[in-house]
């Protein structure tokens, strides 16, 4: 074994030398081996990870196992390419990192998952336990830091239960709400010699989830959807983690009834549906909110009526609706809104319930109010022969076909895309939606690429998004990832810019991203293709180039800084209070 | 409104800072917790005071629900329970104050359990209203030091 950094560190813990750790793993099974084997039976196929000394030992163990390693440039980075393998497989994603400034760096990729609700196995190399507590090299507690932001968590401190941590880490992560769990690892726990690999069954007596619901609230839900007059569906990120898609759709088309998405619901009903009516919330469609507004009915399904769609005012939300909350999390029914017929359970199976009891709606008046809404105030934009956005997101859905996916980063791009990009189906468009994370979208496009490799990715990002992740440019062209990164570059800080010329009187400060790089010359330093669009005539030829291209492209789309996200509902604001002039 | 949440949790470390954590993030106010071990090793019992509406206990015990080391959570305010807190309390006493602290001692059914030259150090068991009620009593003499644990409390049989 050659020298190298990682010796200076194990010498400083004496109990376990670097050369113990490789006699370990060499010729025992040990705490990292047995890891892996567990990750293994469990189905795992890729892990995005990153190393360093307290992992040397997981490093090693890697170079004999099936599961294929990814290396991201950097642990925020992993924990969002698992996060989007896992939103587009539907499988448990799993990313690692070293004790300390690794584990730290993967805070708010762990916050971003738990947010949307994904299930991921998260597991952090920890310092040796006699360390632990002693401010030791390269030590965090990261398990009291992730408190808040993870389903659950371990700090293990013996080699013979990681079968059985491991085993629960992922049922814990992948069932009922799944969410993210933390498995912290002591450097010497992942050296120590396990004698009995196999883990036990699954005992967690304290941990139940809820799958089918009550059938006689299902019952009252099927009566109150036979009286209304003016029903809506409020679909979200549940339907598309319970696989509910189909089912919802046929519920809808059976009763006759619209819908309306959340930012994460979206594809779980296809944008060219005639019943779908667009996003709800602060940047969806009016006639989208209209129709909450005025509804009696509200069927929520798999959605948690956060903010940014209640405009934060519980009291002034689908008031004049009863409300049936169907969701697997019993603490979000009655969280923020009162549920009059509240249904726990898993939005599929209490979708297929409830479809078996419904029958066709007459509800023409109510479509007719509808339809004169959209026609009145339809998503539109301006057309004065500049580059707009909206034309090159609809241009995309169009040239990409039916099975493309759709990776989001953050600000007024991720608005459009959510707004025009016409979406086809769950599990294709990808974004960080709770937590609002700039820079999930690369890494993101790069777990959706690996969890799909025949599909293509588009990833949607700008300049400032972009800017946070662009490191990742080297993990597409190592990895051979045919990306096509549509970067629209209006060099500010969009989304601000809207909010300070919305609320602060235009009064701009900080939103200017000046110095900002030539990105088709990075991209091509780094061996990606780089092409441009600076005109509405370009875009169509260029997106077909850039798909027509094998590998990686970036392509950057010259827009105007002035461009605003519209429709806009302030927080605060009901959509009559804008509509009737009240702002 | 206060509620009295007994929840039964694994007995491991880390456990309370889950649970305070918990209560801490969420804003839910604790009024008092106190912890112990229960006859299986392997389970605590926490008992929390808390405040709130109902709306706020019900999200309070969801989302204690929702915790895989919780194993169990009953809110006992509105049950026959039996409750008792403990407190200790040193009071300044003087040679003709000494015999009236006794006398209301033996009325609360306290005992003394230190004696100083110039006070009585005084042990006494029982519900908050008792003890709130001794501790009024004891004031005019002056406290000078009071500890008090919070509240235990256990359901009646039935039979
Ligand atoms: C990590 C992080 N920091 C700050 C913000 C606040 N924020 C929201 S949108 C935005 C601007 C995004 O700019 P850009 O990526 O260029 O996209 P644009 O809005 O211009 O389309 C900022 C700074 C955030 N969401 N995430």
């Amino acid at each position: 074994m050659s020298k190298c950094k990682e010796d200076i560190y194990f010498a400083r813990d004496p109990e376990i030398t670097w050369e113990d750790v490789e006699v370990l793993s060499k010729h025992t099974l040990n705490g990292a081996k047995v890891l892996l084997d567990v990750m293994a039976e469990e189905g795992v196929e890729i892990v995005f990870g990153y190393p360093g000394g307290a992992l040397l030992a997981v490093y090693d163990a890697l170079l004999d196992s099936p599961i294929k390693h990814v290396l991201p440039r950097h642990e925020q980075t992993a924990v969002h390419a698992a996060d989007a393998y896992a939103r587009v497989s539907g499988k448990v994603g799993v990313c690692m990192a070293t004790s300390g400034p690794g584990a730290a760096n993967m805070v708010t990729g762990i916050a971003n998952a738990y947010m949307d609700s994904v299930p991921l196995v998260i597991i952090t190399g920890q310092v040796p336990t006699h360390l632990l507590g002693t401010d030791s090299f390269q030590e965090v507690d990261i398990t009291g830091m992730t408190l808040p932001i993870t389903k659950h968590s371990y700090l293990v401190k013996n080699a013979k239960d990681i079968p059985r941590i491991v085993k629960e880490a992922f049922y814990i992560a992948g069932t009922g709400r799944p969410g993210p769990v933390l498995i912290d690892l002591p450097k010497n726990v992942m050296a120590e010699e396990v004698h009995d690999p196999r883990p036990p069954k699954i005992a967690l007596k304290s941990y139940k989830y809820f799958s089918k619901g009550n059938a006689g609230q299902i019952e009252e839900a099927a009566k109150a959807l036979a009286q209304s007059k003016k029903p809506v569906v409020y679909a979200g990120g549940g339907v598309i983690t319970s696989g509910a898609e189909q089912v919802l759709q046929e519920l809808i088309e059976k009763a006759n009834i619209p819908v309306v998405t959340t930012l994460m619901g979206i594809g779980s009903v296809p944008a060219k549906h005639p019943n779908y009516l667009g996003m709800v919330g602060m940047h969806g469609t009016i006639t989208a909110n209209l129709a909450v507004n005025d509804c009696d009915l509200l069927i929520a399904v798999g959605v948690r009526f956060d903010d940014r769609v209640t405009s934060g005012l519980k009291h002034k939300f689908a008031t004049k609706a009863k409300i049936i909350h169907i969701d697997i999390d019993p603490a979000e029914i009655g969280k923020v809104v009162k549920a009059h017929i509240p249904i726990v359970g898993d939005a599929r199976l209490v979708l297929e319930d409830l479809l078996q009891k419904v029958t066709p709606l007459e509800i023409s008046p109510w479509w007719e109010q509808l339809r004169a809404w959209a026609k009145q105030y339809p998503l539109s934009y301006e057309q004065d022969g500049r580059l707009n956005p909206q034309t090159i997101l609809k241009a995309m859905g169009e040239i990409g076909g039916e099975n493309a996916i759709v990776c989001t980063d953050v600000g007024q791009h991720q608005m459009w895309a959510a707004q025009f990009y016409p979406v086809t189906g769950g599990r294709k468009f990808i974004t960080s939606a709770g937590l609002g994370t700039m820079g999930f979208g690369f890494p993101a496009a790069i777990g959706a690429q690996f969890a799909k490799p025949d599909s293509l990715v588009f990833l949607v990002t700008g300049d400032g998004s972009f800017q946070m992740s662009i490191q990742e440019l080297a993990t597409t062209v190592q990895y051979e990832l045919p990306i096509k990164i549509i970067l629209m570059n209006n060099g500010v800080l969009g989304m601000v810019k809207q909010l300070q010329k919305m609320f602060c009187n235009e009064r701009f400060s900080q939103i200017q991203l000046h110095a900002n790089p030539d990105f088709v010359k990075v991209a091509e330093a780094y061996g990606v293709k780089g092409l441009r669009i600076e005109s509405p005539e370009q875009v169509d030829v260029v997106l077909k180039e850039a798909i027509e291209t094998p590998g990686p492209v970036l392509v950057d789309c010259h827009i105007s800084p002035d461009e605003i996200v519209l429709p806009t509902l302030p927080p605060g604001k009901t959509i009559t209070d804008i509509l009737e002039g009240r702002e | 409104m206060l509620h009295t949440l007994a929840v039964l949790v694994e007995n491991n470390p880390g456990v309370l800072a889950r649970i305070s954590g918990l209560f801490a993030r969420r804003a839910y106010n604790i009024y008092s917790l106190t912890v112990c071990q229960t006859e299986n090793p392997s389970l605590s019992l926490m008992t929390i005071v808390v405040e709130g509406d109902s709306q706020v206990i019900e999200q309070v015990t969801k989302q204690l629900h929702k915790q895989v080391v919780v194993h169990k959570v009953s809110n006992l305010t509105n049950e026959a329970v039996v409750d008792r807190e403990l407190a200790l309390i040193r009071v300044k006493v003087r040679a003709e104050t000494r015999l009236e602290v006794l006398q209301t001692v033996d009325v609360f059914r306290g005992r003394v359990v230190d004696m100083g030259r110039s006070n009585l150090t005084i042990e006494l068991t029982g519900d908050e209203d008792k003890i709130n009620a001794f501790i009024r009593t004891m004031r005019p003499y002056g406290i000078q030091e009071l500890v008090r644990t919070g509240k235990i409390a256990i359901a009646r049989s039935d039979n």
